[in-house]
């Protein structure tokens, strides 16, 4: 059976083109919906969106290898067949380092190393404007967000089913590698929001080449745009040649810092230009995703 | 002398500063480049170095000799990345999951596994004049950069001053973007999502044991909450840069660093002579 839930992330390739202020906008001009924080690495929707925390869930991403000092005879076994360079003399797993494969446990000859449960963070359960709202707060110098995405989705995919929400909004990371992945698989559509930068306009051709690697429904919108008509125009030309449409522009507007500084959505915050333009934007995408 | 710089926030002008301080650098000393936010590469769109040389970075992973493999399911249960799943009794390897960690390899009974290179992504270098450039961009579709940060890193080891570019966030591209540098410089965007994001990584450095100095960039307002925070922490303020459209409109050129250079040369003197004091110490 086909999943009526739309799932709508939001993406973009080079960071700071404005992702988390166009989903929070998003959030506040959808009438239902639930709202997942994905930038699990540097989440900051929690910021304007001002969520009352229901429940706060532990997160183990993985274990990671412990040696007893007890049991350790000093062989040094588990140092050749460690990959990570994760154990350091004499011998001691550092936990930056280890990656939880558990080839030191299995080679040891003294059984002398544990795999222990690591939490990695904490998913927060929440309600922002009556509506559920997850975010994850990683321990400090974490890995594993891929699968704390993984796990956060899930989370909303049920919260979805169990209180009948036809739509959860993505507020995914920057980059290509396996947040991002883990932020757009499976989704009903991405929206990419890039810059007319030179770096933006790198980014954007990497991350539309990645949506349509994992065939995932696109559209792009141009922040900043009015910085470089010429660049907004080569944005436009790089999108037809993809096949990819451009949904909306946003101009730059000072506002959007300023909305931040008071704890706002721009949407919230004033009626200026951006947005306008983001309204506008919300409009197109809704139609998208019917 | 090894410099990361870091913001934890994307778009925060990490790419702006490094390629700028790294120009001026090079007028001095020789002086490197290291693009390790293989995700989104973009340094040398501003530096505009030749490339002279690129070579692939390949991760090894296991392939299945299926006539002498007997379905036992060991190498699935070994694996603690969902990599290998044994279906009808054959295992079917899942590369973009692989970690390289060689367990599969090990515990098959049977001998059955070999490990074969897989490339991942590429290293591309090149230099003009004393500046040199080594930067890592990893292959669409693919899920882990940090074989790629970890062979950028292993560029020109021995230059005096190496300059990293390191991606957004605070997770494990980050973390070995910034083990062993000297010192990690964020740059920060006076805002609340900037400041939050800049602790994170802050706390990251603190956690690797190295020293941080802080440079605000993209400065509309005066954010207080981070400059208390920088006064509590008694990290170095190195310089601050006011909000500029015009920075904004180089960047959408191509040419911020002859900008920052003639715009900004004050601050970015008081970063290098920061840098060079550290040096001499």
């Amino acid at each position: 059976m086909k999943s009526t839930i739309q799932q709508l992330s939001i993406v973009s390739g080079k960071g700071g083109t404005g992702k988390t202020s166009i989903a929070a906008s998003f959030a506040k001009l959808s009438s239902k919906r639930i709202l997942v924080d994905c930038d699990v690495d540097a989440s900051n929707l929690h910021i304007v969106m001002h969520p009352e925390i229901l429940e706060e869930i532990p997160f183990v991403g993985q274990k990671k290898a412990i040696i007893s000092q007890d049991r350790c005879r000093g062989c040094g076994d588990c140092v050749i067949y460690c990959r990570f360079n994760a154990i350091k003399d004499f011998y001691v797993v550092d936990p930056l380092l280890c990656e939880g494969c558990a080839v030191c446990a299995m080679m040891c000859p003294y059984e002398a190393v544990d795999m222990v449960d690591h939490l990695s963070g904490t998913i927060a359960v929440a309600r922002a404007d009556s509506q559920p709202f997850l975010f994850a707060k990683m321990g400090i110098a974490e890995s594993n967000s891929g699968k704390l995405v993984d796990e956060i989705r899930q989370r909303a995919m049920k919260i979805a089913q169990a209180e009948g929400y036809n739509l959860i909004i993505i507020d995914g990371p920057p980059g290509i590698g396996c947040p991002v992945i883990a932020s757009i698989t499976g989704t009903t559509h991405v929206l990419i929001v890039t810059e007319p930068t030179i770096s933006g306009m790198h980014d954007l051709e990497r991350i539309i080449e990645v949506t349509q690697h994992f065939k995932i429904p696109t559209s792009v919108c141009i922040n900043k745009c009015d910085i470089s008509e010429s660049n907004t125009q080569a944005i436009h030309s790089l999108c037809n040649a993809y096949g990819v449409e451009v949904i909306g522009k946003i101009p730059l507007d000072t506002d959007f810092v300023k909305a931040q500084i008071a704890g706002k959505t721009i949407i919230e915050f004033s009626n200026g230009k951006a947005s306008k333009a983001i309204q506008s934007l919300w409009t197109k995408i809704e139609n998208k995703l019917i | 002398m090894n410099i990361a710089i870091a913001s934890g926030k994307g778009g925060t002008g990490k790419t702006t500063v490094s390629t700028t301080l790294a120009y001026l650098f090079s007028l001095k000393h020789p002086t490197v480049l290291l693009d390790c936010d293989v995700e989104e590469p973009d340094s040398n769109l501003f530096l505009k170095i030749p490339v002279t040389h690129t070579y692939n970075v390949e991760v090894l992973i296991p392939q299945v000799d299926m006539d002498a493999c007997t379905g036992c399911g060991k190498c699935e249960r070994t694996c603690q990345y969902n990599a290998i799943v044994v279906i009808k009794g054959k295992p079917l390897v899942l590369p973009e999951l692989c970690h390289s960690c060689g367990g599969c390899y090990l515990v098959c009974p049977e001998r059955a596994i070999k490990e074969v290179p897989r490339i991942v992504g590429t290293v591309e270098s090149g230099h003009k004049n004393n500046l040199y450039y080594a930067g890592g961009i990893l292959n669409i579709g693919e899920h882990i950069a940090t074989p790629i940060i970890d062979e950028v890193k292993k560029e020109h080891l021995n230059a005096k001053v190496r300059i990293i570019d390191a991606p957004p966030g605070s997770s494990c591209p980050v973390i070995h973007s910034l083990e062993g540098n000297d010192l990690v410089l964020l740059v920060v965007e006076p805002t609340p999502f900037g400041f939050h994001d800049a602790v994170l990584v802050y706390d990251v450095a603190k956690s690797l044991s190295i020293p941080c100095g802080i440079i605000v960039n993209n400065m509309v307002e005066k954010y207080v909450p981070l400059f208390s925070f920088i006064e509590k922490e008694n990290i170095p303020l190195l310089a601050t840069i006011p909000h500029d459209i015009n920075v904004a409109k180089a960047c959408a050129e191509g040419t911020c660093i002859d900008f920052m250079i003639s715009t900004y040369s004050k601050q970015f003197e008081a970063i290098q002579c920061f840098i060079e004091d550290i040096v001499k110490q």
